[in-house]
């Protein structure tokens, strides 16, 4: 990761449901792959597609939606990415073309992924998500700007501030590599090694 | 300050520590135990190689094949090309980097979450990850175990570390005697309907009161193997004499004067009396009966005498509106009574529930009958301990004998990334983890239950209360 994120503009997919598990945004069979890429023609498969081999969407599934192609933002409800901690599921959304999703709560386990993975997570109450899913199911078009820097998001004259914590932040602005950043705390973990008790030594 | 179990893990683990006023405690947490299988390493694996890094302690890692594999054949092309190109990798990042593997075939192989305990390779106090949201199983131990992303199984590979931000914390207090008939699977169900299917996201529970105590160490894994379900980053009990009985002798665990200094240690992790917690729930083990979900996520889940809901019965309108999804997914109308409810698929195995007293609770129901026609049953057992040891029971005869069918260890219809998959309309019942909509293959429904309730359902063709067996 070398990139980072600030300020994304973009239009936004209405997926409007509660508790979507990583198994619906990238089901078991796409887990065989030893890449981190070519995932996104799988995510929501079997949402998506009427028939196993992805050659029938499924036309009522909003993915599929015309007036929706190009959106770059997913907009969700509750407890979004529940489940497997699967980093298939960041992966397949990010290959697929989101940047940022916004929800109104996310798994703790799907939220670490996504900061590890440039894809930037935005919890809203569930209130302000209501207000951008009527915006959105209306004016499929609505740009929705996200500023990190700012911690805020802004569609016509609404504008909603998000919390997010320090550590994520910085590593989302500044794309760091965080092992990278960790190896320069070496000297500190052999000390701690060091000072185990003989037992608990490797 | 009075501290939880949480807390004495959490400082005992930090190599550097920060304090920010928005976001409470931070740290560079030391990780203990590594385990790993081949579905979420190999990118991990991949993005060290690219880095020229190294694996930091490749004593510290452990690695099993277990989610990608056959259960009819030992064979690691049993199941296709994919999978078999998946095992490989695994095997040859283990070689390059050192990592002890226990492979196909291998008398020490199991599913990550069963293999781990049973070798003594988890103890109490302990950090442990795994690419696996499962991992919490471990937290029966008095571990700090939890799931993690590949991405940070490749920060664990490189620094042995992990950054981490504190949780808050959960009790969960089960008063009382468990009654006859009930099980862990039912303790842990009853919890998660009791607070929601993210009713502990951000929280490390620690489960405690009378029922837990008096539970195994199979037992306790079972508990905490389900945490996830609730949202929990992790599942702790805190470690007691069941704990050390279990431990002592197996192979990785301490030995002689190492053993000594470890129960001393071992014995002060406990939460202190006046402890605060930022949660609290109390249950009474009386009020658990045999749970079996019926919806499509774990918190939807009543007792087997209880008549499937109705979306009305619900205030909030997002459990109304998951209520009316789950009732068409699952085809079910409310009202309705579960024994009423054919299976045409029973599932016996998975990280939750493929130990030995897994076995030995089925088998016990196996015995009284036989699979009713239009039924196919399969036990998977855990690992290639459990299935020796289930062998040398005769529990296998048992289950052959009722006609299910007895197969070789892994992850297998839990989640179905091998050929154990059912198909549209299938009805299971099953001892994994979790319901969701496709979980053990598109357009199948999965119920979830304890062993006892899955071999009772096999028997009858439908769902059955289990004490009428007892």
């Amino acid at each position: 990761m070398t990139t980072g994120i600030n300020i994304h503009t973009g239009s936004a997919m209405p997926l409007n449901q509660a508790n979507v598990d990583t198994d619906q945004i990238i089901p078991k069979q796409f887990l065989t792959a030893v890449t981190r890429s070519g995932y996104g023609k799988h995510l929501f498969h079997d949402w998506r597609y009427l028939d196993q081999h992805e050659q029938v969407p499924n036309p009522d599934f909003v993915l599929n939606k015309a007036q929706y192609q190009g959106a770059s933002i997913l907009l969700t409800r509750e407890n979004f990415g529940c489940g497997s901690s699967r980093e298939h599921a960041p992966w397949s959304l990010d290959d697929y073309g989101f940047k940022v999703i916004i929800a109104t709560s996310f798994a703790d386990i799907f939220y670490g992924n996504c900061i590890n993975n440039q894809l930037l997570p935005v919890q809203l109450t569930s209130e302000q998500m209501d207000q951008l899913f009527a915006i959105v199911e209306q004016d499929a078009d609505a740009q929705i700007t996200v500023n990190l820097q700012d911690q805020t998001v802004k569609v016509n004259d609404l504008s909603f501030g998000f919390d997010i914590a320090e550590q994520h932040k910085t590593n989302l602005l500044k794309g760091l590599d965080a092992i990278g950043q960790t190896l320069e705390l070496d000297d500190k973990i052999t000390a701690f090694e060091n000072n185990l008790p003989q037992w608990q030594k490797a | 300050m009075a501290t939880t179990l949480y807390d004495k893990i959490w400082q005992a683990h930090i190599v550097e520590a920060k304090k920010t006023a928005e976001t409470g405690e931070e740290g560079l947490m030391y990780i203990d135990r590594h385990l790993i299988h081949e579905v979420t390493s190999p990118q991990a694996f991949a993005g060290l190689d690219d880095k020229n890094r190294k694996v930091r302690c490749p004593k510290r890692t452990f690695a099993t094949m277990d989610h990608s594999i056959s259960t009819r054949s030992l064979a690691l092309d049993a199941c296709g090309p994919t999978n078999k190109l998946q095992l490989q990798t695994l095997a040859e990042n283990c070689e390059k980097h050192g990592i002890e593997l226990f492979p196909v075939g291998h008398q020490k192989q199991g599913i990550v979450h069963v293999m781990g305990p049973e070798l003594g390779l988890i103890q109490p106090g302990m950090t442990v990850v795994c690419g696996d949201s499962h991992t919490a199983t471990h937290g029966a131990f008095g571990a700090l175990a939890f799931g993690i992303g590949t991405s940070q199984v490749e920060h664990v590979f490189a620094t042995q570390t992990l950054k981490q931000s504190k949780a808050k914390s959960m009790k969960v207090q089960v008063n009382g005697s468990l009654p006859i008939g009930i099980t862990a699977k039912d303790i842990i169900l009853a919890i998660i309907g009791k607070i929601g299917h993210a009713g502990a996201t951000g929280h490390v529970i620690e489960y405690c009161g009378e029922a837990i105590s008096g539970l195994s160490m199979e037992e306790r894994m079972t508990v905490c193997n389900m945490s996830i379900e609730a949202g929990a980053k992790a599942g702790l009990i805190a470690p007691d004499q069941i704990t050390f009985d279990y431990l002592q002798g197996r192979e990785y665990a301490p030995k002689g004067e190492n053993w000594q200094q470890a129960i001393a240690y071992w014995k002060t992790l406990v939460s202190d009396a006046d402890a605060s917690f930022d949660t609290v729930v109390e249950l009474n083990a009386a009020d658990i009966t045999p749970q079996v979900t019926w919806g499509t996520n774990p918190g939807q889940v009543i007792g087997v005498n209880q008549a499937v809901p109705s979306p009305s019965d619900f205030a909030d309108p997002i459990d109304k509106d998951s209520a009316n999804k789950a009732l068409s997914y699952m085809d079910l109308t409310p009202g309705q009574k579960l024994s009423d409810l054919s299976v045409n698929n029973v599932f016996i195995g998975s990280c939750t529930n493929g130990r030995i007293e897994d076995m030995r609770a089925a088998a016990a129901i196996a015995k009284q009958g036989k699979v009713a026609q239009g039924v196919t049953a399969i036990v998977v057992p855990g690992s290639v301990s459990v299935k020796a040891q289930a062998e040398a029971e005769h529990l296998d005869k048992i289950f052959i004998e009722a006609g299910f069918e007895w197969r070789l260890p892994g992850c297998s219809m839990c989640l179905g990334m091998n050929d154990d998959i059912l198909t549209q309309g299938d009805r299971c019942a099953s001892t994994s983890n979790r319901n969701f909509e496709g979980r053990q293959g598109r357009g199948a429904r999965t119920h979830l239950v304890s062993p006892a309730m899955a071999a009772a359902a096999a028997l009858a063709g439908h769902f059955a209360d289990v004490r009428d067996y007892q």
